[in-house]
């Protein structure tokens, strides 16, 4: 199993890990529910060394990613990050990707876990035809996310929501950036593997909270945002989970532009709250209550530490007009409320 | 005091307290939400015997051995959390009047089961 620059960190604080996309994770250092209280009231620290990075450079880098990726990346200014996905020929997602542009002729893609060598494949495969250098990076990757984060890591008035910036924290050179996946203010930080204990450390003696892979999910969860395996998958397009703004349609060519043309969604992406004390989870499904018929499945369900009540995203077809549904919880029908996504906003 | 594969424990009476162990709370992670089986209930050792919720998943509470549920832990049905704060103590899930059920493992037999594995 791969362990990141982070190990013996994770060690030290006593760390519940666990295995995810090939690598040896910190799931929690203590109570999941308290970590995740101190993201959304203080600071939270987060290993995020799993992350795939891919360096994309050279004097087409941009014209390469306009036509690899749906996003148009060369509208996108040195120093500021997009939020885009990779699609298949198909339209279905392969992955959805952080897009840093760094330099002119430099971009940084970030990639789930469990999909960076596809997408470092795929990208490898479109790049043919195109001066471009696309290269797997092995970098560090550290977020400070929460209310105080700017407390800690410093205010950088200079740098907005989805920006990135070459800074020195701690003594040490990195690559700063506004972005995160928990829904709060945050920074995540690019650094040197050899870097990444003193700057961890230095997070942590400020008052960041180590804070493990499970409150991540139930902070982005929270904040209505996709993970790819849930909402996203290849058989799912950007549209279908609500995304087709990140779809630049009127590039003239990019892979997948066929089909993501054509697409005319059956189903979309709800928010769905219940009141019992079990949650919908991944899987179950979702029940008209009037007919009692599967009309959709939840992709994702958590009982909601901030809210105090279990949320869940699912996909339901799109014809139907109700506000209420069904969910068949291990046999038991909880009723749902249908809600605007995200269920947490700060 | 006596487990079982399924991460459960029993005390050594002819009314058993039942509860999970350590290992299996802290695989768990933070329980919110428990149910267990009526007094009066008749259950065979194996049988899915109620269920624990964390924030991350759902697990079924399997029991230790056959028998009928006298007394269920109101206080771990208000707060869940004693699962993960106290698992041998205040954590107990429910007393079973044990008439039989197949063999049990004894602390070093559980410890051989979950050793070298990080929860």
């Amino acid at each position: 199993m791969r362990r990141t620059a982070l190990h013996d960190v994770h060690r030290r604080l006593g760390a519940n890990l666990t295995s995810f996309a090939g690598w040896e994770m910190p799931l929690r250092y203590g109570s999941d529910v308290a970590e995740h209280h101190s993201v959304r009231k203080a600071a939270g620290l987060f290993d995020l060394g799993h992350m795939g990075q891919i360096d994309i450079t050279g004097p087409e880098a941009a014209a390469f990613l306009d036509y690899a990726l749906v996003g148009r990346l060369s509208a996108v200014a040195v120093g500021r990050a997009k939020y885009t996905m990779l699609c298949h020929t198909t339209g279905g997602v392969i992955d959805d990707l952080v897009v840093y542009r760094l330099a002119e002729q430099h971009f940084l893609v970030v990639a789930n876990a469990a999909n960076a060598p596809v997408v470092l494949a795929m990208l490898g495969e479109h790049s043919g035809g195109y001066t471009v250098t696309v290269t797997a990076a092995d970098r560090a990757l550290i977020a400070v996310q929460g209310p105080q984060a700017a407390t800690i890591v410093g205010e950088h008035p200079d740098l907005r929501y989805y920006a990135i910036k070459p800074e020195r924290l701690a003594g040490r050179d990195v690559l700063l950036a506004r972005t995160g996946y928990t829904g709060e203010d945050g920074f995540e930080i690019y650094c040197e593997n050899a870097d990444a204990e003193a700057i961890w450390d230095w997070a942590a003696a400020a008052g960041a909270a180590p804070a493990g892979l499970a409150c991540r999910d139930t902070l982005r969860l929270e904040a209505g945002m996709p993970l790819y395996g849930h909402e996203l998958t290849v058989r799912t397009t950007p549209m279908h989970a609500g995304l087709g703004r990140v779809v630049a349609l009127d590039k003239r060519d990019f892979v997948g532009a066929e089909a993501l043309r054509a697409v005319e969604p059956e189903s979309v992406l709800v928010g769905l709250v219940t009141k019992g004390r079990r949650s919908p989870r991944a899987g179950h499904a979702v029940l008209d209550p009037a007919t009692g018929e599967k009309v959709g499945e939840v992709t994702s369900g958590a009982p909601s530490p901030t809210l105090g009540h279990p949320i869940a995203m699912a996909y339901v077809a799109k014809s139907l007009n109700l506000t209420k549904l069904l969910v068949d919880v291990r046999g038991t029908r909880e009723e749902a409320d249908i809600v605007p996504l995200p269920f947490y906003k700060r | 005091m006596r487990y079982t594969k399924d991460h459960e424990w029993l005390t050594e009476d002819e009314v058993a307290t039942v509860g999970i162990t350590a290992y299996a709370a802290d695989a768990l992670g933070d329980v919110v939400f428990v149910e267990l089986p009526e007094p009066g209930t008749t259950v065979t050792a194996g049988d899915p015997s109620g269920e624990i919720e964390s924030t991350k998943s759902v697990s079924e509470i399997y029991a230790p051995a056959d028998g009928e549920i006298v007394e269920v832990n109101q206080a771990v049905i208000d707060d869940p959390a004693l699962i993960n704060s106290d698992p041998f103590g205040a954590g107990w899930l429910y007393r079973l009047r044990v008439t039989g059920g197949p063999e049990t493992l004894d602390e070093a037999g559980y410890a051989a089961l979950t050793a070298g594995d990080s929860a």
